[in-house]
């Protein structure tokens, strides 16, 4: 018994006829074909699967794809900008040296996102915190807290000189 | 363009534009049309006879195309899966692996079955409804008993469970004859989980038609997978292509060929039609190759003014229910016990033992961080018996950077070093005079500060064809490289190796441009695909890469250069011999107005009027064989804080300071560091694979195997030297596994520093809060004293009167498999911990071997 569900999926409109157990992350890599969601496990643990769901982060294996009936939700592949321009957090991983064989990142980048949007600037706390529910094997961490604390300032930066813009 | 600077440039890495807007293209991201699904049905059990598999409830099911057992794939599958001689070539007992089982299972997880259906749910939901009876047998779990007569076999037709025993060297009679003090220790290295962030994913696609196989897998060498999988599918190279595109992380664990690296490109040729098969995390816990899983009994001798003699070492490795293909590299381990010092003599001696667990194979470092973190230990064991700073005996005993090339104790040869160096600016940074100070303050106030030193080398940039063919069973470690020079001038690059995560499009790149002089941006580097480049690859591990694959780029790239001044030569109406290269042109010495660029070259390369005696083209292949391996070094100091009320560690400082030669990028080489650093602190500190006595994998998710987060990381302190290899032209050395291999002695060394009021000499991995606890909570009920480990019940391995009574005999080289509990091997003495027991302390009774597999239930 397939359901219908409509959602808004970086700001398209897309229907489609799922079963009721689709995982969403798996509706959004082999439905949508948007596989910069990745999976890294099977237990929640990971968070490569993490996109935006009404704004706020979530593991997109956690959820089905029936929950998402009605929801906006964003992944990596609608972070940049229209014209191609990379998200100020996406620029800082590129920067800092965030990520190596960049199976993470997505998921990185995402939480990052939701964590600037609560907290324009966090501590080194906050950020350890924040991204507590994602893992990555390559960089040790080290390169991904720069990244973050370099994409904060650069929000901030923008905010100030662009009132209109904040909000991450 | 600054031309000549950009090697030792931070140039920033062109994979990532792709990879954080998610346009990475891993395996699993590709689809074909009409692509069908696997999922494979594993055994539950660790070691059973299967009776009966039923599987028309799930031929019947939705969505299924096809059910295959072993009988189906016979005929498509020929041969046993490769096992490389590696470092042992007198195996003994080496059972033939097939890709699935069939009449008995050897490790939990080990396929038994194959469902291929529609769709990954489909597969997933018939995959249930195959019925497997099996007939349950012992489970072998414990090395030591093993490897005594009459135990249970891994498998039912073995002769007996020793995949190899080889003694490499056994004489330290005058070494400790010689010795004041001898110090004895049993050292444990859990099973780890390599954990690449993406697990193992694998499609095939068969053309029917013209015999044409492609599998995409994500997989750190691509070019060994077609030789192996080509073979036994009876598929020849020029058919058989491999692509490994994207890959997530590799560790070791995506070098050897896996069962599912044969059985869905089978499926696919049975089926007629492309299957995919994605692992998931469970599978890659349980079935992907573990690392470690060894065991060390090791003995050193020397004087009490510091001087270290001798030493022996033994080292029992877990090889799981098969010797993996690359298994038994880990017995390099037995090569360097002695490090960057000068000893006179070490006796070393190896022994694999087959179990009823997933086999073990590389994992980042394999083998190399076992040594170092054997020796560093028993320096400080040996310093802190002799009353002496830790530093101190280093320094008394290090390779001096006048004695290079210096040839160790097993005939291995290191190029360059200045070990003393590298510490020396790794005391000074982490200001150790000042820490020494302030822990005598703080061990006033009760509390457990500590500091551990690790100083490090290592063997990689394999490797010479004369050492690596016969460790390979014939086919040499060297790397291929193909530069091609399209007309207008943009180059292509094709390497051997491959890249999951180094950044090689970004290094070679910039080793391309300074070779070449055009711009870095008019360079592409490709690798992980075999229908491109040169006829072989090596792939990527052992920190191999830039000495031998980056040695090989700059062949070919030379040759193409020397190429394009003749034709410039011509072009310019000179004398070969007068034209010089110079940034990027070719110019008449003397002349400097009369000259060519290299894309004016290109062009003419393609074109008419060459010399008479020259080809077309400018394009070049080279095969590059190193003269040795490459020797990096270094020195890490970790300070902690232990917390007597919990037992939980906080790492307070972390310092490193590493040699790697020639940095061609000094952003990526630090971001190495980082990755490397933080799973050797995992090591010490978090992550441990725990079977049950039955062979149940008891850590077999997320949730279960401690994977650091964020959180627990510290801040790196990195700094570096750089002393040359002279093995390379380049002058570079390998950095890959450097951050592993270093930092497991170092944070135990400091927990150890940090609990030594309290009488421990020794933890085993990893040194968690619980262990830790106990440790603590049991010495301070006892009242135990300062520094007295003579006093301590039970008598500690580290002691030196037990060991000395030892010297003289030669316990490292002589057999000792007779032994029953009651008699165990030299080191176990106490709590009858068996093999994976803990030796040299006193564990607490249910610690006795949780992390290796005694009978006994880890602490998970």
């Amino acid at each position: 018994m397939k359901h219908r569900i409509a959602v808004t999926v970086n700001g398209k409109e897309r229907e489609a006829e799922v079963e009721p157990r689709l995982l969403l992350v798996h509706f959004l890599r082999d439905n949508l074909g948007l596989t910069g969601t990745h999976i890294g496990c099977d237990t929640s643990q990971c968070g490569a699967c993490t996109i935006h769901l009404d704004g706020k982060a979530v593991k997109s294996c956690t959820l089905f794809a029936v929950q998402a009936q009605g929801h906006e939700l964003k992944t990596i592949e609608g972070l940049a900008a229209p014209d191609g321009e990379l998200h100020p957090i996406q620029q800082a991983f590129w920067d800092e040296h965030g990520l190596q064989c960049g199976y993470c990142t997505p998921g990185f980048i995402m939480a990052a996102a939701y964590l600037l949007d609560q907290n324009p600037s966090p501590s080194e706390d906050d950020i350890k915190k924040g991204l507590e529910g994602n893992l990555c094997r390559c960089t040790g961490y080290v390169n991904i807290i720069k990244a973050v604390q370099t994409a904060s300032r650069t929000m901030s930066g923008a905010a100030q000189a662009q009132p209109a813009a904040s909000g991450a | 363009m600054a031309i000549s600077t950009m090697i030792g440039a931070k140039i920033h890495r062109r994979e990532d534009p792709r990879l954080v807007r998610g346009s990475g293209r891993y395996v699993d991201d590709l689809s074909l049309t009409n692509c069908a699904y696997l999922q494979v049905v594993r055994s539950p059990f660790a070691h059973a006879r299967i009776t009966h598999i039923d599987s028309d409830a799930a031929r019947r099911a939705a969505g299924v195309l096809a059910v295959y057992t072993a009988q189906d794939f016979v005929e498509v599958i020929s041969g046993a899966m490769p096992v490389a001689p590696a470092f042992v070539a007198e195996k003994k007992t080496v059972p033939d692996r097939r890709p699935i089982a069939a009449e008995e299972t050897s490790y939990q997880g080990e396929p038994v079955a194959v469902v291929v259906a529609a769709t990954r749910y489909q597969a997933a939901d018939a995959a249930q409804l195959v019925s497997v009876d099996y007939e349950p047998l012992p489970a072998v779990m414990d090395l030591e008993a093993a490897i005594q007569e009459g135990s249970p076999k891994a498998h039912l037709d073995l002769p007996d469970n020793l995949a190899w025993d080889l003694t490499y060297a056994d004489d330290t009679q005058r070494s400790f004859s010689e010795a004041e003090v001898v110090v004895k220790q049993r050292i444990l290295q859990q099973r780890l989980v390599p954990m690449a962030m993406e697990p193992r994913v694998i499609m095939a696609e068969w053309r029917q038609a013209d015999g044409n196989m492609t599998l995409w897998l994500s997989s750190q060498n691509p070019h060994f997978i077609r030789l192996f999988v080509g073979g036994a599918l009876g598929i020849p190279e020029s058919r058989f292509r491999v692509i490994s595109p994207d890959v997530g992380g590799g560790f070791g664990s995506k070098i050897s060929p896996y069962p599912e690296d044969y059985l869905v490109p089978a499926a696919a040729r049975l089926l007629g039609q492309p299957v995919k098969w994605t692992e998931t995390r469970t599978e890659n816990i349980q079935a992907t190759t573990h690392g470690r899983g060894q065991v060390f009994d090791v003995e050193l001798a020397g004087r009490r003014d510091g001087t270290m003699l001798g030493m022996r070492v033994t080292q029992y490795l877990d090889c799981g229910a098969y010797v993996g293909t690359f298994g038994a590299f880990q017995a390099c381990a037995c090569l360097l016990p002695g490090q960057g010092y000068k000893f006179q003599q070490i006796a070393s001696r190896t022994v694999g033992v087959l179990t009823n667990r997933v086999p073990t194979d590389p994992y980042r470092g394999a083998g190399r961080p076992e040594s170092t973190h054997l020796c560093e230990r028993m320096v400080d064991i040996f310093a802190a018996e002799i009353g002496v700073d830790p530093v101190e005996v280093r320094r008394k005993n290090f390779i001096q950077p006048d004695e290079f090339p210096y040839t160790n104790n097993f005939g291995l040869t290191y190029d360059s070093g200045n070990y003393e160096g590298t510490l020396n600016r790794a005391l000074e940074l982490a200001g150790y005079e000042r820490f020494r100070q302030e822990q005598e303050a703080a061990r006033k106030e009760g509390r457990l500060l500590g500091i551990g030193v690790s100083t490090w080398i290592e063997i990689c940039g394999f490797g010479p064809s004369a050492a690596t063919a016969p460790a390979t069973g014939g086919l040499a470690l060297t790397e291929s490289s193909h530069v091609r020079v399209f007309p207008t001038g943009s180059v292509s690059v094709y390497t051997g190796t491959h890249s999951h995560g180094q950044g090689h499009e970004t290094t070679f790149a910039q080793l391309v441009a300074d070779t070449l002089g055009v711009p870095y941006d008019s360079i592409d580097i490709h690798h992980g695909d075999t229908a491109e480049g040169p006829a072989f690859g090596y792939g990527t591990y052992g920190s191999r890469s830039l000495a031998v694959g980056g040695m090989s780029i700059l062949k070919a790239a030379q040759k193409v250069r020397e190429k394009a001044r003749k034709i410039a030569a011509h072009m310019l109406e000179a004398a070969d011999e007068d034209v010089i290269f110079d940034q990027g042109h070719f110019a008449v010495k003397g002349s400097p107005d009369k000259r060519k660029t290299f894309a004016e070259v290109a062009f003419a390369a393609y074109g008419m009027g060459l010399p008479e005696d020259m080809e077309l083209g400018l394009e070049a292949v080279a095969y590059f064989d190193p003269p040795n391996f490459v020797w990096p070094f270094g020195a890490h100091i970790c300070a902690v804080e232990v917390d007597p009320a919990t037992g939980s560690v906080e790492l307070l400082k972390y310092v490193a300071v590493d040699d790697c030669g020639t940095v061609i990028n000094p952003m990526i080489v630090e971001g190495q560091l980082h990755g490397g650093i933080a799973q050797g602190i995992a090591q010490a500190l978090f992550e441990e694979v725990v079977y049950d006595s039955e062979g149940t994998l008891k850590t077999g998710t997320l949730l279960d195997y401690s994977l650091p987060t964020i959180a627990e990381m510290p801040k790196l302190t990195l700094d570096s030297t750089v002393t040359p290899s002279p093995t390379n032209e380049l002058g570079v050395k390998g950095i890959g596994e450097a951050g592993t291999i270093a930092s497991s002695a170092a944070v135990i060394n400091a927990i150890c520093d940090a609990l030594s009021p309290l009488g421990l000499k020794h933890i085993d991995m990893p040194a968690s809060p619980d262990r830790l606890w106990q440790q603590i909570t049991e010495r301070q009920g006892k009242g135990v004293s300062s520094g007295d480990g003579a006093t301590q019940p039970p008598a500690p391995a580290t002691s030196g009167e037990l060991a000395t009574g030892a010297a003289g005999g030669s316990t490292a080289a002589e057999p000792q498999h007779g032994g029953t509990s009651e008699a165990p091997l030299p080191g176990s003495e106490g709590e009858g911990g068996g093999l994976w027991g803990t030796g040299g302390e006193a564990p607490p009774p249910h610690e006795a071997g949780p992390q290796l597999g005694n009978n006994q239930e880890g602490n998970s």
